[in-house]
């Protein structure tokens, strides 16, 4: 063996080397089809972002077919429910430049509304049963109907086609859980909202005496 | 001694502890009302036990714990349940919440109370349910119900009692140790029962409280407890924090205490748990800190829960002018109130009324210079500055990254900053954020799942459908086969298949021989005769002692004697008649039943209906006999009944206009209600704000017509729904009212 090699040191490398090669490039090969990573298909992704209310305001009938249209090329601001915040999620994502909300398909409001039945007036007809699209409404033939307001994504769909006008989209109402605490004030603001005293000559033109914002801690 | 760790960061803001330690805990009188929120805990709402106008004793049960995270609460004193309403609570928001308002009566009647005797004859589980009822909470700010806390699965080997008192100015705890500081250490052996007696019990306590430290010492001689004092540096009392000075331990990151086997308690709700456990007294007071140089009298009071602040500060010659901004906690981290008939809570542990000069507002801010210093005083080792910039981008994702939810919100950070910038605010802010965006996403991942179901179940439903629609097609096309293989036999097909191939094989047979069907009909004529007259015969022989069932069975019999032949009659005179088509009767009613939409198919039926009761109204004018007419009344009734059901159903079906026609009704009510969603939002976006008003008014205008149609055919048909619609109609009035009365301002 050492003989060999000794004798044939240039063959042996090569040998040695296309081996290990080899050997490699076969673990390697396997590695790759075992542990094959599956990525999340670019609409999956996309369908992700969207808020889900299935509303048809965007021209599909549904979040996952915006999705895909926006896969295929359509432009990212067709959503009035997801508002700029999605637009900016998306754009994020497809790593393009973030337009503004397409009016044409909608505006955004940033009131979340749920349908409310009113239920005397219920005639049991049935017809927003039909329209919506994430089976919210429970109800039958004749009978009364209610939302349910966990499951209602406030898309409107149901509103128009009840015969006695008994379906209302109400606000959600908000209690001090559902509160969050505001960004603070920008610089600029904050000089407005000084009193005179406070601030140093460069700034009296913006000065008007306006309330004293109070910051929390000092 | 025993060796205590270095606080990480912190600062060392002006205490300003010793003017509310002055003087002992004081009480006060009561107040005219005590509003009681019902939510002043971390976890679910308690369950409301009274009503309005019931008189409750003090210390009797307001309301239940609703769940396993929940806390009760009780009346704070006897007197009269006045109202349970909307009133603003202590919330950095402001916002109202659900609160009882008691009127008090003045005699401070105690409810029947009693103790648990010998704590230690009970389960651990016996105890935390006497805590859990008693509505006891974190007292140090917190307010996470303390039975959740101590009924913890994991083996605990460290209990560590809070009584650091970091926050400047208040001295809640501090009093409270002076005064009641054997009851504490005896609240402090009731929690180690329970948590199964932890090897390590630590007091851990600030320097700057040495009285407080001499009035604890001499209880604990004899016992395992053990008192540690510490150097004085804000946040040392953050949970986290306390326990890395005493122990030199790490909370993991998002874990909890128990998880490295230890619990923290803070020291006011040890005293709560010994009033408990031993006097069977519920939390309904707490001491609270009223300071600021605004406030005449400094000191501490045992304030009843629900006590309004409005009534604490007159009590402590509070000046509101010299006071811009009142503040509930320390100035590190407590919040501005608004509102001064805000009640004390549970949590409530320091009312601060600083003058102007004591705590200006601060300068506006100026940008950051990248000091560092902020990170030097972070106790949560994090990067205050680079959580700055990510906050003030909206870039959740480096906020997590950066481990924005450890933070504490201790405000050392802000404290710090020379360019006075609000960093904590930018955080608290950036966390409500993240939080509501990972809400929002439960919520659209559920409407997702939702809407997907729904579209398998139709698809589901179609393909059903479509299978058997197939199906028809198939044995129809069999048949027709079948039938041209062999023309005289009998296939088996759907009903209306079998009327129209009878009635074509009759045409083709009359057209092939009439003489021959003539005969048949003939033949047919005289059975039904000779039919006719055994059933008149048999109901003649029963006249005379029949039940009233058997006559029935006969009037029916004699009935359907008399149709048999006159149908034949009509066939045979049909057939004499000379007809160019050869095309009978019900064929014809089959191929139009076929044709006609739904509503036509009602309405068809509405006449036959119609005809039919005419036909029986005569008959019964002319029948003479008394049992034939019940008989035919019945038959009426009966056709009346399916005539209103008709009209009823023709009521319930859509008049189709020219654009509906092609919309099956049920399958797409949904797509054809996006459609006109989608066509409304087109048109609205390039209308002007008054175009857009005219269109609403327009809309509402054809909504109205409708309506009224609905209405008026409603009533024509005397639908029960009269009302319904009725209502409707006056609805849609008053929007269309409105909506034209807006149009009219903008326009002028
Ligand atoms: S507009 Fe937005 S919420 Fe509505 S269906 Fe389209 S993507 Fe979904
Ligand atoms: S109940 Fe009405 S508003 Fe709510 S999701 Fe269903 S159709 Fe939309
Ligand atoms: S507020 Fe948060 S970031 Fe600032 S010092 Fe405290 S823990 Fe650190
Ligand atoms: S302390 Fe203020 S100025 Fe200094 S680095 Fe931090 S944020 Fe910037």
């Amino acid at each position: 063996m050492y003989d060999i090699i000794a004798q044939y040191p240039l063959s042996a490398a090569l040998v040695a080397l296309t081996g290990l090669s080899v050997v490699f490039g076969a673990v390697l090969g396997y590695a790759a089809i075992k542990f094959k990573v599956e990525g999340d298909p670019i609409v999956e992704q996309i369908d992700k972002l969207l808020p889900q209310t299935q509303c048809g305001q965007c021209g599909y009938p549904g979040c996952r077919p915006y999705a895909e249209a926006i896969a295929n090329g359509d432009t990212i601001n067709k959503c009035p429910p997801g508002g700029q915040t999605t637009i900016n999620a998306i754009a994020d994502l497809l790593d393009v430049e973030a337009p503004s909300l397409d009016e044409e398909h909608g505006e955004e409001s940033d009131v979340k509304t749920v349908a409310y039945i009113r239920e005397d007036e219920c005639i049991g007809c049935t017809k927003c049963i039909q329209a919506c699209p994430v089976d919210a409404i429970l109800g039958a033939a004749k009978l009364m109907h209610t939302v349910i307001v966990s499951e209602c994504t406030g898309c409107d769909l149901c509103v128009e086609p009840c015969p006695v006008d008994c379906i209302d989209m109400l606000p959600v109402a908000k209690g001090p859980g559902d509160w969050k605490w505001d960004m603070p004030a920008t610089t600029e603001e904050q000089i407005k909202n000084l009193h005179s005293h406070d601030i140093i000559a460069t700034d009296q033109n913006n000065n008007d005496n306006g309330k004293q914002d109070g910051g929390n801690a000092s | 001694m025993r060796k205590v760790w270095d606080l990480i960061g912190g600062v060392h803001p002006p205490e300003n502890k010793h003017q509310s330690v002055q003087s002992c805990i004081g009480t006060l009188p009561l107040p005219e009302k005590l509003i009681i929120p019902l939510n002043q805990h971390i976890g679910a709402p308690p369950k409301l036990l009274v009503a309005e106008g019931d008189s409750v004793l003090k210390g009797q049960v307001l309301a239940e714990p609703n769940g396993m995270v929940s806390a009760g609460i009780h009346a704070p004193t006897s007197g009269i349940i006045s109202e349970i309403s909307a009133h603003s609570i202590p919330h950095p928001s402001g916002m109202a919440a659900r609160c009882i308002t008691l009127v008090p009566d003045g005699h401070d009647r105690w409810a029947d109370i009693k103790g648990v005797e010998n704590y230690r004859e009970h389960s651990p589980e016996e105890l935390l349910d006497v805590i859990r009822q008693a509505g006891i909470v974190g007292l140090g700010g917190g307010g996470f119900p303390t039975a959740v806390k101590l009924g913890t699965q994991q083996s605990i080997s460290t209990l560590i009692i809070n009584s650091s008192e970091c926050e400047p100015y208040i001295t809640a705890d501090d009093m409270l140790i002076r005064e009641h500081a054997k009851d504490i250490v005896e609240g402090i052996k009731i929690l180690s029962f329970i948590l199964g007696e932890p090897e390590e019990i630590l007091i851990g306590i600030e320097d700057n409280k040495p009285e407080a430290y001499e009035a604890l010492e001499p209880y604990l001689q004899d016992t395992n407890i053990e008192l540690v004092e510490f150097t004085t540096r804000y946040p040392s009392g953050g949970e986290k924090q306390l326990i890395q000075i005493l122990t030199g331990k790490e909370v993991p990151n998002g874990g909890l205490p128990a998880d490295i086997g230890i619990v923290c308690q803070n020291i006011g709700t040890t005293y709560a748990v010994q009033r408990a456990i031993q006097q069977g007294e519920p939390l309904i007071s707490r001491v609270t800190t009223v300071t600021g140089n605004a406030c005449e009298t400094n000191k501490n009071y045992l304030v009843l829960i629900g006590t309004p602040i409005s009534h604490l500060l007159e009590h402590s010659g509070f000046d509101q002018s010299k006071c811009p901004r009142l503040i509930m906690g320390g100035p590190m981290m407590g919040f501005t109130l608004e509102d001064l008939n805000i009640p004390v809570i549970k949590t409530t542990n320091c009312i601060l009324a600083p003058t102007g000069e004591e705590l200006p507002t601060p300068p506006p801010a100026q940008p950051c210079i990248r000091c560092g210093m902020c990170a030097e005083a972070c106790p949560a080792s994090l990067l205050p500055q680079q959580l700055f910039w990510h906050a003030q981008s909206h870039n959740y994702e480096h906020l997590e990254a950066h481990n924005l939810f450890d933070c504490i919100e201790c405000g050392a950070c802000s404290y710090v900053c020379p360019s006075n910038i609000p960093l904590v605010q930018y955080y608290r802010a950036a966390k409500g954020e993240i939080r509501k965006l990972s809400l929002e996403k439960i919520n659209s991942d559920r409407a997702r799942e939702r809407f997907e179901f729904q579209k398998t179940r139709k698809e589901k439903e179609e393909a059903g459908k479509a299978v058997k629609r197939e199906a028809r097609k198939k044995a129809a096309e069999q048949a027709r086969a079948k039938k041209a293989n062999n023309p005289s036999g009998n296939t088996e097909t759907s009903p209306a298949d079998d009327i129209i191939k009878a009635a074509m094989a009759r045409a083709e047979a009359q057209k092939a021989s009439p003489q021959e069907q003539r005969a048949k009909l003939e033949r047919g004529i005289v059975r039904a005769e000779s039919h006719l007259e055994s059933v008149q015969k048999r109901l003649n022989t029963l006249e005379q002692d029949a039940t009233e069932k058997q006559r029935e069975q006969a009037l029916a019999a004699l009935e359907d004697a008399q149709l048999r032949l006159k149908d034949a009659q009509q066939k045979l005179a049909d057939l004499t008649l000379p007809s160019d088509t050869n095309v009978s009767n019900t064929e014809k009613t089959v191929m139009e039943k076929s044709q006609a939409s739904p509503r036509e198919a009602l309405e068809k039926k509405i006449a036959t209906l119609k005809e039919r009761i005419v036909i029986t109204l005569k008959k019964i004018a002319e029948a003479d006999d008394e049992s034939l007419k019940t008989a035919l009344q019945n038959g009426l009734e009966k056709q009346q009944t399916k005539l209103k059901d008709t009209e009823q159903q023709l009521a319930e079906t859509p008049a189709q206009t020219n654009e509906s026609t092609t919309t099956p009704e049920t399958e797409n009510a949904a797509a054809a209600a996006i459609a006109r969603a989608q066509a409304k939002a087109a048109d609205q976006a390039s209308m002007s704000d008054e175009d857009k008003l005219k269109a609403t008014v327009e809309s509402l205008q054809n909504r109205l017509i409708k309506a009224q149609e609905k209405l008026a055919s409603a009533e024509s048909e005397g639908s029960e729904h009269i009302d319904a619609f009725r209502s409707g109609v006056e609805k849609l009035q008053a929007k269309l009212t409105a909506a034209e009365a807006q149009l009219a301002q903008e326009t002028q």
